[in-house]
């Protein structure tokens, strides 16, 4: 309840006399309310920050203070070795700019083609449109791991698996983008473009130069979901790139957790923390697009 | 010019149905970049799927066509059922849990507490972390004897803490555990998003006929929230029952099958036996279960509106 809610509110219940107006208790109430509020924020912001900061602050310990009973909460010194060794005893580099080439180029790709069907579908009127449109909605409910092995199949005959081909090509045309795009661009006045077509502007001219400036918040939204997920993705660079060169972050760091036997965990921590800072990062810069974006399209509900 | 201007009515039909097929073309060519590999890439592959769950199609590419045989064999296979089960379980698990959490987290990121922006920052961090970097993370933490988990539950008196991901029974909670703490910040935002919709007067006027905070949820805030919750529970249902990734990472499956799911049985005989039109026949399964719950939330959904 906001307060300015509660103020309102309090002052109606002063002129509806019918009613007990129980005002003393009403602002204990409050209090109390208050109080236990904070205390469910600190509980709920401790269970979702403690993860992190246990990974950070292993990331700083020596490899045997990470196992080690009883546990060792904070490192006795603090180890920035690792971070300067975990460079040169993994292929991080080669896995980092894999992973920054594949997430900028499908992320390009996306927003691209995304924003430019978006237009079809939200300014063009067309017959079979809908239907389209429904197809596009539809593989919403169609899980990819449903359809990984016909697709892998396919891609292996047109022999781009194995090759970071794969990867844009199965992530840069999601019907998300499309969804997103055209989302934002309903809220868009028709108006703009009609004048803007007696003006005699073509209708690729309407998207490139009143649609793409005026719809800048939701290609930051897109563009940075996009790119996170590309980041982080899994699966399909596992199902797809063999090969240790095209390995992407995700990959790597898991091969560093399956392939020695004697895994180095405080090294291992070290390029965790290095593979979630620049997304941190981006999140915090992004904040308000990541919220807005999700909010949007959670709107067809 | 090109222009998709409604003509005039005493235009010429010749002239209207010409403007119309321009319109047909500049529409697809604007569809066509993101079509044309949504088509090759997602369309295509679902409908080879259908004809390689009814073949043998192996690693070498030889595919016989085999009827019901995939399906029978599914029908019998013990693994299968039990990674079926698993999905189920998971979903019953995971579905309320993340409603029950990321709701409450909303109304109280909705209140005017102090400090509610940097909450919600940090709700929405698992989100945006790795899965290999999350499952790393929490294999450590619920590690029997060396994991902070077992040691705070221990200094509270639990003296035989579960041994989680090592035991057959806790593994699939810890699982579910882990993805709750992962998504709740994402739906937190839609219920955010969706509380923002509730008419203050609403609380307003139930307030001022004396309903209390709980009283004024249930006849307030959750009806005005029945659109969000119908979205959030359609995407949790998918989500769930295509859970993957994070078992992967985290367990593998195990300890024996005791937390495979329906994904992980696909990849196995995919991906690692090369069955590859067996695997397909799984993935039929998984893909019919995914729409007819969706279908039917949605037949549902239209029912209770009425």
């Amino acid at each position: 309840m906001s307060e300015t809610q509660l103020m309102v509110t309090g002052e109606k219940r002063m002129r509806r006399l019918s009613e007990p107006a129980p005002i003393g208790s009403s602002q204990g109430a409050r209090r109390v309310g208050r109080v236990f509020g904070y205390a469910a924020l600190i509980v709920a912001a401790i269970a979702l920050l403690a993860p992190f900061a246990w990974m950070l602050l292993s990331s700083l310990k020596t490899s045997n203070e990470v196992f080690s009973a009883p546990i060792v909460w904070w490192p006795e010194t603090f180890v920035w070795q690792n971070y300067l060794d975990i460079w040169s005893k993994s292929g991080m580099l080669t896995w980092i700019r894999n992973t920054l080439l594949l997430a900028v180029v499908v992320t390009f790709l996306q927003v691209l083609t995304g924003s430019f069907a978006a237009y079809g579908f939200s300014r063009m009127r067309f017959p079979g449109r809908d239907v389209l449109f429904l197809a596009y909605i539809g593989t919403i409910a169609v899980p990819w791991q449903s359809y990984m092995i016909p697709q892998f199949i396919l891609l292996s005959n047109l022999k781009v698996s194995n090759t970071l081909w794969a990867i844009i090509l199965i992530q840069a045309f999601g019907a998300f983008g499309v969804f997103l795009m055209k989302q934002y661009y309903e809220t868009i006045p028709e108006e703009l473009s009609e004048a803007a077509r007696l003006d005699g502007l073509s209708e690729y001219g309407i998207w490139r130069r009143i649609m793409i400036p005026l719809s800048v918040p939701a290609i930051a939204s897109l563009t940075l979901l996009t790119f996170v997920n590309t980041w982080n993705d899994y699966l399909g660079p596992l199902i797809y790139l063999r090969n240790p060169d095209l390995w992407t972050i995700q990959l790597g760091l898991k091969s560093f957790v399956s392939n020695l036997f004697d895994t180095n965990y405080a090294l291992l921590f070290a390029g965790l923390c290095i593979s979630v800072v620049p997304i941190a990062i981006i999140f915090m810069l992004g904040q308000k697009y990541f919220v807005e974006g999700i909010a949007t399209s959670g709107m067809k509900g | 010019m090109t222009s998709t201007v409604a003509p005039p009515p005493n235009r010429p039909p010749r002239r209207r149905s010409a403007l119309r097929r321009r319109n047909t073309l500049i529409g697809w060519t604007f569809i066509l970049p993101n079509f044309a590999g949504f088509a090759a890439f997602t369309l295509v592959p679902v409908l080879i799927l259908f004809y390689m769950a009814f073949t043998n199609w192996n690693v070498f590419g030889k595919a016989d066509w085999v009827g019901f045989a995939n399906f029978q064999r599914l029908l019998g296979d013990g693994s299968f059922r039990i990674s079926f089960w698993n999905t189920i379980y998971y979903s019953v698990m995971h579905i309320p849990l993340t409603i029950v959490v990321s709701l409450g987290l909303a109304l109280l990121l909705n209140s005017k507490l102090r400090g509610v922006a940097f909450f919600r920052t940090a709700a929405f961090f698992p989100y945006i972390t790795s899965i290999v970097a999350i499952a790393v993370v929490w294999n450590l933490l619920f590690s029997p004897d060396f994991g902070p988990i077992n040691a705070v539950l221990r200094s509270i008196g639990i003296a035989h803490p579960p041994g989680w991901l090592t035991s057959k029974d806790w593994a699939l909670p810890a699982v579910v555990i882990v993805s709750t703490w992962r998504d709740m910040g994402y739906y937190m935002i839609l219920f955010l998003a969706g509380l923002q919709t509730v008419p203050r007067e609403l609380h307003e006027a139930a307030r001022v006929d004396g309903a209390n905070v709980w009283q004024r949820f249930l006849n307030v805030t959750l009806p005005c929230l029945r659109p969000t919750m119908f979205f959030v529970t359609v995407m949790l249902t998918i989500n769930s029952l295509k859970i993957f990734d994070l078992i992967l990472v985290m367990t593998n499956g195990g300890p024996g099958q005791a937390t495979m799911v329906l994904s992980q049985f696909i990849y196995r005989k995919g991906f690692v036996e090369s069955q590859f039109g067996y695997a397909s026949a799984a993935s039929v399964a998984l893909f019919l279960l995914c729409i007819i719950v969706t279908i039917a939330q949605f037949l549902w959904n239209k029912r209770r509106s009425v």
